[in-house]
């Protein structure tokens, strides 16, 4: 038995080792899926169990067999032997997380989601201790038309869980991408390009999705004390697995 | 009007000492003296060489992001931005009024930040000037000379400000650069359990800072001719004063004296500091020249800080320090004192004084309140002042419509000081250098005088430093006769 399943799963999982562990999988899981079920954290920003795997960010980039691969978007495969933890992995990791650092403006000591930031958290877990290369300081103002709403560009990494969510879920498709390559930049579907000419609203779930810092609701930044931020008490390697099971457990 | 040393009627042939940066202060200062051939002293400066931009880049961002960012102008006084800046944001929110949780919080939190800033300038960047003499050897007059030779001293000093930077642990959740502060309260409340961390240790804390009154005013005592004289400069007073003429270091209303202790203006609301205050530039500093409006810029310079307060003030609302004050102006009745180094006595003075207000605020069971947050009709601006550890800050905002900072102005405490400590060190150079080959000893003078206003050179020019020092002695062509370098 794998030492991630308990007595009474189905015996006939099949498995693949991760750094070593066996992780059983169902047919339909990609490696990250299988993985974070069986409590295994693997960093990553652009995936979210609610939506489909985007496989944007990279961030969660293992060996598959000696081969790199992102794991959000590479299905489970039996016998598969996978390599997440080496040190080769997390400083390839380390260095897309410093590429996002530079090419956008995060700057987390007067950033209100610092303590809450799936970035900055993941750069803490890879044991980022410094941006490494050349700041790029884009020019990108804040949009704050929206009575409730502020969308602070500076820290977009492209993700496009808000696209998704607002497409997918809320149906209004109130964010896109546009542009390519280094001039990619998240708009907002409004003919004046204003967020308060589109129909979000703050009950959506574009609202939540963030793993940064770039659509917050106004007026309630810093509200949450330090000591009280999702990532002060634990680390996103755990945060993340217990929310990962909350949220393809089901029930809620 | 040129100040007298200000500028050397003919500057050309003098030769140039640079003191720089100047050492043992907050932030980077230089200070740049001209001598001619029989080493009469023609002109002094004290430059302020960096320049951030706060004031600047804090427009476009929102009104709610800017106590935790602002801050960042120093590592030592953050707290004092962080709450000067809520201060004024939370008349943006509508806050006129806060809930006496909130109040009471951030009066601890700023206490705490004053015992601590209070503790650190006196034990470790002044006293070695103190203990052992202005000119004793560079070698032993620092901060390692005080541990070797007055370890319970710098024992002190420390454990002082360990305990005023728990204060502020406990109430912005860090010791330096929290968020405790938000426009119109505060995030968190003081659990039972904080305040029982810190009040066993308040009567350890009261008896040191007891102490650092007596040390203070025994080293003054013992120089008392040179220290009156040292630098010695007449102006007026600024500061915030409380309610009924208290001492307030956290809110109240704007209050001048002339040098004589006359009453300038009285009762100013903060809104309105535009009205009787106004700012002069020099071409050679990044520190602008504040000034009392209506008596110009030549007349209307002030000192602010802790000698300012409490003899601003009519008294302090604690028995120890009001007892402190009280025998700190019976040495000169009814004539204000304007010697620089007696701010050393009236910081410990404050110092104290903080330690009494904190004690008193552990016993206050609205620190453990939970209605942290009020708000009322949104306005377009807000003026913040407080008063620093270094002397009045003032913080003033306005708002758009969209939440965004359209407009920010800042008057950093040892702004208010500048042309107090150019004039003072200008006293010292006459005093000290004129006429004489200067030597490290003799230029450690004019440090002295700029240490005793405690300035935090970063804060007021918005420039980062580092704190070596360097002195450079060049003939009158230019060539560099000597370097003193102070890593």
């Amino acid at each position: 038995m794998s030492d991630a399943t308990k007595p009474g799963d189905a015996p006939s999982l099949p498995t693949f080792t991760l750094d070593g562990h066996d992780v059983p999988f169902t047919p339909d899981q990609t490696i990250l899926q299988a993985a974070m079920a069986a409590g295994h954290y693997i960093p990553h920003l652009c995936f979210h169990p609610e939506f489909k795997p985007h496989g944007s960010c990279k961030v969660c980039t293992v060996k598959v067999d000696g081969r790199t691969m992102a794991s959000c978007t590479t299905q489970a495969r039996a016998g598969a032997e996978i390599e997440s933890s080496s040190d080769e992995v997390r400083d390839l990791r380390r260095n897309l997380v410093q590429f996002l650092f530079t090419e956008g403006n995060h700057f987390c000591p007067s950033c209100e989601q610092s303590g809450d930031c799936k970035l900055q958290a993941v750069a803490y877990e890879l044991g980022m201790t410094s941006s490494h290369f050349t700041q790029m300081f884009p020019d990108r103002p804040v949009d704050a038309s929206h009575p409730d709403v502020l969308l602070d560009f500076n820290r977009c990494i492209l993700c496009e869980l808000c696209v998704r969510a607002s497409a997918e879920v809320d149906g209004k498709d109130v964010f896109a991408l546009s542009g390519r390559g280094i001039k990619k930049h998240l708009i907002v579907n409004a003919e004046s390009g204003r967020l308060a000419d589109t129909r979000l609203a703050v009950e959506d779930k574009a609202m939540s999705v963030c793993p940064v810092g770039v659509i917050l609701r106004k007026r309630r930044g810093f509200r949450v004390p330090i000591g009280q931020r999702t990532y002060d008490a634990r680390p996103i390697s755990e945060v993340a697995v217990d929310q990962y099971r909350r949220a393809t457990r089901g029930d809620e | 009007m040129t100040f007298v040393l200000e500028k050397a009627a003919a500057p050309a042939g003098l030769r140039r000492i640079v003191i720089d940066p100047v050492s043992r202060v907050e932030g980077h200062g230089k200070v740049t003296i001209l001598l001619d051939a029989d080493n009469r002293v023609h002109q002094v400066r004290l430059h302020i060489v960096e320049f951030r931009g706060f004031e600047r880049f804090i427009q476009g961002r929102p009104y709610w992001e800017v106590p935790v960012m602002v801050q960042r102008l120093c590592g030592i006084c953050p707290v004092s931005h962080h709450l000067a800046a809520s201060k004024a944001l939370d008349l943006v929110v509508g806050a006129k009024k806060l809930t006496r949780t909130a109040e009471k919080c951030r009066r601890l939190m700023h206490y705490g930040q004053i015992l601590q800033s209070h503790a650190l300038h006196f034990y470790h960047l002044a006293s070695p000037d103190l203990l052992f003499g202005f000119d004793a050897p560079v070698a032993k007059r620092n901060v390692v000379g005080v541990i070797a030779e007055h370890p319970e001293l710098a024992t002190q000093g420390v454990l002082l400000r360990k305990f005023g930077q728990e204060v502020i642990r406990i109430t912005a959740g860090k010791r330096v650069h929290g968020t405790g502060a938000i426009p119109g309260g505060v995030n968190k409340s003081v659990t039972h359990a904080e305040r029982d961390e810190l009040l066993p240790q308040m009567p350890q804390i009261l008896a040191w800072a007891r102490g650092a009154v007596r040390i203070a005013v025994d080293l003054h005592r013992a120089h008392q001719e040179e220290y009156d004289g040292f630098g010695y400069v007449r102006s007026n007073l600024l500061s915030l004063v409380g309610k009924n003429g208290d001492l307030d270091l956290y809110d109240g209303t704007l209050r001048a004296r002339d040098a004589d202790g006359g009453i300038l203006f009285d009762g100013v609301d903060s809104q309105n500091y535009r009205a009787h205050l106004k700012e002069d530039v020099r071409s050679w500093s990044y520190m602008k020249f504040p000034f009392i409006g209506s008596l110009g810029a030549d007349l209307g310079w002030y000192k602010v800080g802790p000698l300012a307060r409490i003899q601003n003030c009519d008294r302090i609302p604690t028995p120890l320090a009001e007892e402190a004050r009280q025998e700190f102006l019976a040495r000169s009745p009814g004539k204000l004192v304007h010697a620089p180094l007696a701010y050393h006595t009236a910081r410990m003075i404050e110092l104290l004084h903080a330690a009494e207000v904190i004690d008193g605020l552990l016993r206050d069971d609205d620190l453990h309140g939970d209605d942290l947050v009020a708000k009322g009709p949104r306005q377009i601006q807000g003026v913040g002042i407080i008063e620093a550890p270094r002397g009045t800050l003032i913080h003033h905002y306005e708002v758009d419509s969209q939440d965004l900072v359209t407009m920010c102005n800042l008057i950093v405490s040892t702004t208010h000081n500048n042309q107090a400590m150019n004039e003072a060190i200008r006293e010292v150079a006459r005093k000290y250098l004129d006429g004489k080959e200067p030597t490290e000893g003799l230029l450690n003078h004019v440090e002295v005088a700029i240490r005793a206003f405690d300035p935090c050179l970063s804060c007021a020019t918005h420039a980062l430093g580092k704190m070596p020092l360097v002195v450079e002695l060049r003939s009158a062509d230019g060539a560099l006769v000597e370097e003193i370098v102070r890593e």
